[in-house]
């Protein structure tokens, strides 16, 4: 759970000029073209929705894994993004606008307050989506990082391709200036000091 | 800056007048709650107050005071430059009773400021045309603003769904890998 993989059911037999051929199951075929070709929802309801302009922006850009297509009707949709908190009057819109999207559908939780309701802890939020509707992948953070994001994505792809239902969370990354298995360089902080 | 209006209303007013200061450079008068229609009347039309503008109007709950809301306004002249701050308090120990004259007629600002009162508070702003719930639904008990309102207490619009099997999910479990985290029904002790 909540771990990416890079199992495989499918293998090239024969690889030739323009006529070579793979086999594999219709179940993988068919979770591989789900997984590159979701159509998102954007539920945007706080803050946390400039994390996700920037991270569909260019700069880090979700277009690269096949969610591109936002979808403003639920029912052409089955990637729903809740992004922002999610308050006690909101709870029933979010819940509608999950029945009437297209199955099979997935929901990732963007942020702390999607996730867990983060710091509101009171009358008025919902203390996570997941009260409301099933949740697949969380995405810890206020606001997450894009990488996170991204982790966030390609976890939920993984789970589409294994055909895992279970939620699972984006783990944080290691910070790569003091991971040593990657065997990085210390930044030079100042002009003239040891390195 | 404001000293002037603060005693043009104390003179107009004398008999209501229950006190005054300035904190701050803000100069407040504190009235009967049977005078604050007709205070802020004068100030409004009153060619030397000619206060235009109601900036804001809220609640303050002092659950220890015999009369327990604060209800405060404060008014702006947008052609004299001045400013004033007038509270009145209403309401019993127990929180009944607490009505105040509306001051829709004056301002139609008001009418959402007041609604927003209302539901947080439970003052009830008299001759107001709709005092209705403004943020929280129709279907809420209590005014969650109030300080003997539970802090964790919260009133689910749609049923909650059976969310078990969630709760295993570092960071979102229990404590919310937090010892001073969410408490729910589930964890054990501190929840009576």
């Amino acid at each position: 759970m909540g771990e990416l993989t890079h199992r495989t059911e499918s293998a090239v037999l024969e690889t030739g000029e323009g006529a070579g051929f793979a086999t594999t199951r219709l179940k993988d075929l068919v979770s591989w073209a789900q997984k590159y070709s979701l159509f998102m929802y954007p539920f945007v309801t706080a803050c946390c929705g400039m994390e996700f302009m920037s991270v569909s922006g260019p700069r880090f850009d979700f277009s690269r894994f096949g969610s591109e297509a936002p979808r403003f009707s639920p029912r052409q949709s089955d990637l729903l993004w809740v992004v922002g908190t999610i308050s006690q009057r909101q709870a029933p819109i979010l819940h509608r606008i999950y029945e009437q999207m297209m199955a099979p559908k997935y929901v990732l939780a963007f942020g702390t307050c999607a996730s867990c309701g983060g710091f509101y802890d009171n009358y008025a939020t919902v203390a996570g989506v997941d009260k409301v509707i099933p949740c697949d992948v969380y995405v810890p953070g206020c606001p997450p990082r894009p990488e996170g994001v991204l982790d966030g994505l390609m976890l939920l792809q993984d789970k589409i391709q294994r055909g895992d239902r279970t939620p699972g969370v984006v783990k944080p990354r290691r910070d790569p200036a003091t991971n040593q298995e990657l065997g990085v360089v210390p930044l030079r902080r100042h002009k003239g000091a040891d390195v | 800056m404001s000293k002037a209006l603060q005693e043009l209303v104390i003179s107009s007013f004398q008999a209501h007048v229950l006190g005054s200061h300035a904190q701050h450079g803000d100069e407040t008068i504190v009235l009967k709650p049977s005078a604050w229609k007709a205070a802020h009347a004068f100030l409004r039309n009153d060619p030397r107050a000619r206060c235009e503008m109601l900036t804001d109007l809220t609640v303050v709950d002092f659950p220890d005071r015999e009369v327990r809301f604060e209800v405060v306004s404060h008014v702006h002249s947008l052609s004299l430059g001045h400013r004033l701050r007038l509270k009145s308090s209403v309401g019993d120990s127990d929180g009944e009773d607490a009505n105040i004259d509306s001051l829709t007629s004056l301002w139609a600002s008001a009418n959402w400021q007041e609604r927003e009162a209302y539901d947080m508070f439970g003052v009830r702003f008299v001759g107001h045309p709709d005092l209705r719930r403004i943020l929280l639904y129709p279907e809420f008990v209590g005014h969650p603003l109030r300080k003997d309102y539970p802090a964790q207490k919260i009133q689910p619009l749609i049923p909650f769904r059976d969310v078990l099997g969630t709760e295993k999910l570092a960071p979102f479990g229990v404590f919310e890998g937090m010892s001073f985290g969410r408490q729910t029904e589930h964890s054990d002790g501190v929840e009576e």
